[in-house]
């Protein structure tokens, strides 16, 4: 055994020196290697041992699976990147970029790499991957001619495009479908070839190829099935041209990318003579060991004890945690695979599970199709209702409770599994009736019993918890809505009940009154209150924890349900905390302080002088806000109108600095005076204070604009940042100051003005819709999870950034100055007085005394403490 | 305070007797306004949402801020409070008893709106 506590025979030889820590030499860092080398890291092997990491591509692992989702969605390469931000130096793993290992010499147990650098050592993994086959038809090597599997590839393929109207895919499977979405991504017309009578044979039947068919031509991609392509033209420029078809027709095409599987790359193996598979692969043993017990190979290049090359990232991450086991001495085997696959392809699920093709003897197909709404679904099931396995197109949510039930019979018949909700018998029928070793996530192969046994004996209550615990739901995400459903049910299992409810007088939480709000266009507080509060408090007067909490939802969804956006209108103001009540801040003395808005922070000497002279006409305390503004401090209500009547003529506007609304936009000076400039920051956060001014949200929302990577403006610290880029702008969210600081994290690079604006809106709009009362994107954010919001807002995963972008936009038109509006009106002017029958009666209460030149409250000598 | 109020409005019994504050059509359901008393004494006078009116010393004992009328109004167990708008501590509106501390309290004013 070549594990690290019994070390090899090659250790004893004779050598001068001590015997050094091993050396562990990784060939190849795709998404199997970094997996490989995490689990080495949790095994405590990368802290004892050298560890040396040879990688072809120049840059580190990243996210091959993703792709085509994230570049289509303006993301850049890095945003893919699978390396844990410090994780080499931790572990001071040596990674050696754009430098292949080209030679193994088994004997001496070195690995030579192409700069020439030579690597003694004692464990060889190799994790070389796979190479795209392409199909041995003339004309393959004209310019135009692509593959794709690699960031490099895919940025050749997008700058090609540019000058390109058509490109067709020569292969019609995953990766095939893969590569058209991201070929119509880039514009393009798009032709998908495939050799088989249907689009993805591996994996669906003929009904699911029709289906599928069906919704991709939809989508505007032509597909040509049971066709071969003969031969590639090029045009006299060497140019691809078009597509010779086996039917005998001829396609033009610009662009053509191969994507007709893969072959593992088992080069390196064969020429230091370990077994190679007939069909290649290296051959390895259920511990992922070749013939070689100092060698491993895992993930596409190897060619598993079962006799298949897996080429989906599950098996290869099984057989990276079964080689780094082995590598620290534990017992650990990889003999074979589920390959189950559930994905979107150009936006259309697709997933399909165990024998989808009832290859079993005696097996039976049940079978729901609806061409017209593009759902086909088939079991296939043993005579004895086993459930074997399955195709699901269109419509894949029951996949999440089907995969695991595979190998059992279903607690139901057959038949309402594939039934549409609402169809036949109704049938309660959730992951509770999973058996506990039905597999929920499959990444991380996390049973149901762990799962239940997380809740129940480790005390986690959330999803992310138990993720945290077992590393369920960490992977794919696919097994997310069944792991949170689990979740709950497990919790109401034990007998904790956790009312999530806003408050006493509502069971909602606070994005639930949200959807209820938008949903039913409900306008006022009390209409939701007796319709839809908690019953003992229906006609109730409510409370001070709701009535700001619908305020605001109110206030954010007004244009959208038809409401005044003003808050001090009828029905609106009598729920608004103080602050919003009198558009200003209350401070310990009962006076208010007045914020006018400095969008970026940018102000003319005329504003500058007005702001004074009103602080000094009225005798009001003035001091520099942390947000790039001017407060004014020591106003008695009666005072308000008249200060804001003056700040209104001289152009200002409300800096809703008393609401839980969009504070500043701050920013540097940026590329206009700075010599390290690389934006206009300045010009960039006036436009976005402009554009977000008056929105109402859960908590106060903060921004900064950089005008380079010096990042001056602190834009890492707030709850949306933008740093300025060579080629656009990075943008952060959910970063805070305060007594629990957090850095921002990177939602999307390089993004042009109008990308993100985009992502401004969807983000903000999502964060206000799901967000809890006086959760701040900080704790929002740690809350679902980066990687989701990064789904919603980036990928649109749950289909919903039209809608948030509509909100936005309704937002945007809707806006209005609060204080503007208020002046314009003497029915909410009437509220600005000291006393109800004295109102030209200063409170006598409020005092104040001199301090350093200015005013400060003289507080009264008796409070309770 | 001799002179025979109008109908419709707002009064308070103080020691020397009923206070005339304001008309209720000053008052909006849901909130407070702040009346002043003789010998520079405050009120915080209330509506709520089923018609009622209801009066409490407008200094929150707290802050020692004369704030309580900006506070917003609840109900717990069928009973009106304020809850101060500085530091949350809520006021029963009929007792003056702060619901949050045992020792704190504001008076409590009757009041009524005349016929």
């Amino acid at each position: 055994m070549d594990g690290m506590d019994n070390p090899t025979p090659g250790a004893a030889r004779p050598a001068p020196q001590p015997a050094p820590a091993p050396t562990i030499v990784l060939v190849g860092h795709g998404m199997v290697g970094q997996r490989f080398l995490e689990a080495l890291a949790d095994r405590g092997v990368a802290g004892r041992a050298r560890v040396v990491v040879l990688c072809e591509e120049p840059r580190p692992a990243y996210d091959r699976v993703h792709l085509t989702s994230y570049f289509s969605a303006g993301a850049r390469p890095d945003d893919l990147a699978l390396v844990p931000e410090g994780f080499m130096a931790r572990y001071g793993i040596e990674l050696h970029l754009g430098d292949p290992a080209v030679a193994v010499d088994r004997a001496a147990r070195t690995v030579t790499a192409r700069s020439g650098l030579v690597v003694r050592y004692d464990t060889l993994v190799l994790a070389t991957g796979s190479y795209p086959f392409v199909p041995p038809v003339p004309g393959r090597d004209a310019e135009g001619c692509f593959v794709y599997r690699t960031i490099e590839d895919l940025l050749a393929i997008e700058a090609y495009a540019a000058g390109a109207r058509t490109g067709t895919v020569v292969g019609g499977g995953l990766l095939g479908l893969e590569a058209a979405g991201a070929l119509k991504g880039l514009g393009l017309r798009t032709h998908v070839v495939e050799f088989a009578p249907r689009l993805m044979p591996v994996q669906v039947d003929e009904g699911g190829g029709k289906a599928l068919r069906r919704t991709v031509e939809a989508l505007g991609v032509q597909v040509h099935t049971g066709v071969g392509t003969q031969e590639i033209t090029a045009g006299p420029d060497g140019k691809v041209a078009a597509m010779a078809l086996s039917d005998g027709s001829e396609l033009p095409t610009d662009l053509v990318v191969f994507s007709a599987g893969v072959r593992p790359r088992d080069e390196l193996a064969r020429a230091c003579g370990l077994p190679v598979g007939e069909r290649g692969g290296i051959v390895v043993d259920a511990a992922c060991r070749t013939a070689d017990p100092a060698v491993y190979a895992i993930g596409e290049c190897a060619l598993a004890a079962d006799g298949r090359v897996y080429g989906l990232v599950a098996p290869g991450y099984e057989m990276a945690e079964a080689a780094a086991a082995g590598i620290a001495g534990a017992e650990a085997s990889f003999t074979g695979a589920d390959l189950s696959t559930k994905l979107k392809l150009l936006g259309v699920d697709v997933a399909s599970f165990g024998d989808a093709h009832g290859a079993a003897e005696g097996c039976l197909d049940v079978l729901y199709s609806d061409p017209r709404a593009g759902i086909y679904r088939k079991l296939v099931v043993a005579p004895d209702g086993t459930l074997l396995g399955g195709v699901l197109v269109g419509d894949v949510e029951s996949y999440g409770v089907l995969r695991p039930l595979t190998g059992t019979v279903p607690p139901v018949a057959p038949e309402h599994l594939v039934l549409p909700a609402g169809a036949g018998a109704p049938v309660a029928f959730g992951p509770a009736a999973l058996p506990d070793a039905a597999v929920i996530c499959s990444c991380h192969n996390v049973a149901k019993g762990a799962i239940r046994a997380a809740v129940a004996e480790q005390g986690c209550t959330t999803a992310a918890e138990v993720g945290r615990c077992t590393r369920a739901g960490t992977g794919c995400g696919s097994c997310a809505k069944v792991l949170g459903q689990l979740v709950d049910t497990e919790l109401a299992a034990a007998g904790i009940a956790v009312d999530k409810g806003l408050c006493r007088c509502f069971a909602q939480t606070r994005a639930e009154l949200y959807e209820t709000v938008l949903a039913l266009r409900i306008t006022s507080y009390r209409e939701l209150l007796d319709r839809h509060g908690r019953p003992e408090a229906r006609g109730g007067e409510g409370c001070e924890v709701c009535k700001p909490t619908v305020a605001s939802i109110l206030a954010s969804l007004a244009p959208t349900i038809g409401l005044s956006g003003h808050v001090l209108d009828a029905g609106q103001a009598a729920l608004q905390d103080t602050n919003d009540h009198f558009l200003a801040n209350m401070q310990k003395n009962g006076s208010y302080s007045v914020v006018p808005r400095i969008p970026g922070g940018e102000i003319t000497p005329e504003k500058l002088i007005v702001i004074g002279e009103v602080a000094r006409d009225f005798g009001l305390y003035t001091k520099i806000t942390g947000g790039q503004r001017i407060d004014l401090f020591g106003a008695r209500v009666e005072q308000l109108p008249r200060i804001w009547a003056r700040l209104v003529a001289a152009g200002f506007e409300s800096g809703h600095a008393y609401g839980k609304a969009l504070r500043t936009v701050k920013s540097c000076v940026g590329s206009a005076w700075c010599r390290y400039g690389v934006q206009d920051s300045v010009r960039m956060a006036i436009d976005l204070e402009l554009r977000y001014r008056g929105l109402r949200s859960p908590h106060k929302l903060k921004s900064a604009v950089s005008g380079c990577a010096r990042e001056c403006a602190e834009a890492q610290s707030k709850d949306f940042g933008v740093i300025a880029t060579a080629a656009g702008w990075n943008l952060y969210v959910g970063g805070n100051g305060g007594a629990t600081p957090r850095h921002a994290d990177l939602l999307a690079k390089d993004l042009s003005d109008a990308e993100l604006v985009r992502l401004i809106d969807r983000f903000l709009m999502f964060y206000i819709r799901t967000a809890e009362r006086l959760e701040r994107t900080s704790v929002w954010l740690e809350r679902i999870g980066l990687d989701h919001v990064r789904d919603v807002v980036v990928h649109d995963s749950l289909g919903i950034c039209a809608e948030l972008e509509q909100l936005m936009a309704d937002h945007v038109a809707g806006y209005r100055d609060e204080w503007a509006d208020t002046l314009d009106d003497p029915e909410r002017l009437r509220r600005f007085v000291s006393f109800v029958n004295a109102p030209d009666t200063p409170d006598p209460t409020v005092r104040f005394v001199p301090e350093r030149g200015q005013i400060k409250p003289l507080l009264p000598l008796t409070v309770i403490s | 305070m001799t002179a025979p109020a109008a109908p419709g409005s707002v009064q308070l019994l103080l020691p020397g007797g009923w206070f005339t504050a304001c008309p209720v059509g000053a008052l909006e359901p849901g909130r407070g306004v702040a009346v002043l008393l003789p010998e520079d004494a405050q009120a915080a006078l209330f509506l709520d949402s089923a018609g009622a009116v209801h009066a409490i010393g407008n200094i929150d004992p707290f802050t020692g801020a004369a704030v309580l009328s900006h506070g917003l109004l609840g109900s717990a167990a069928g009973r009106p409070y304020v809850a101060s708008p500085l530091l949350k501590q809520r006021f029963d509106l009929a007792t003056g008893r702060c619901l949050d501390d045992e020792a704190a309290s504001v008076p409590a004013y009757p009041a009524r709106v005349v016929g």
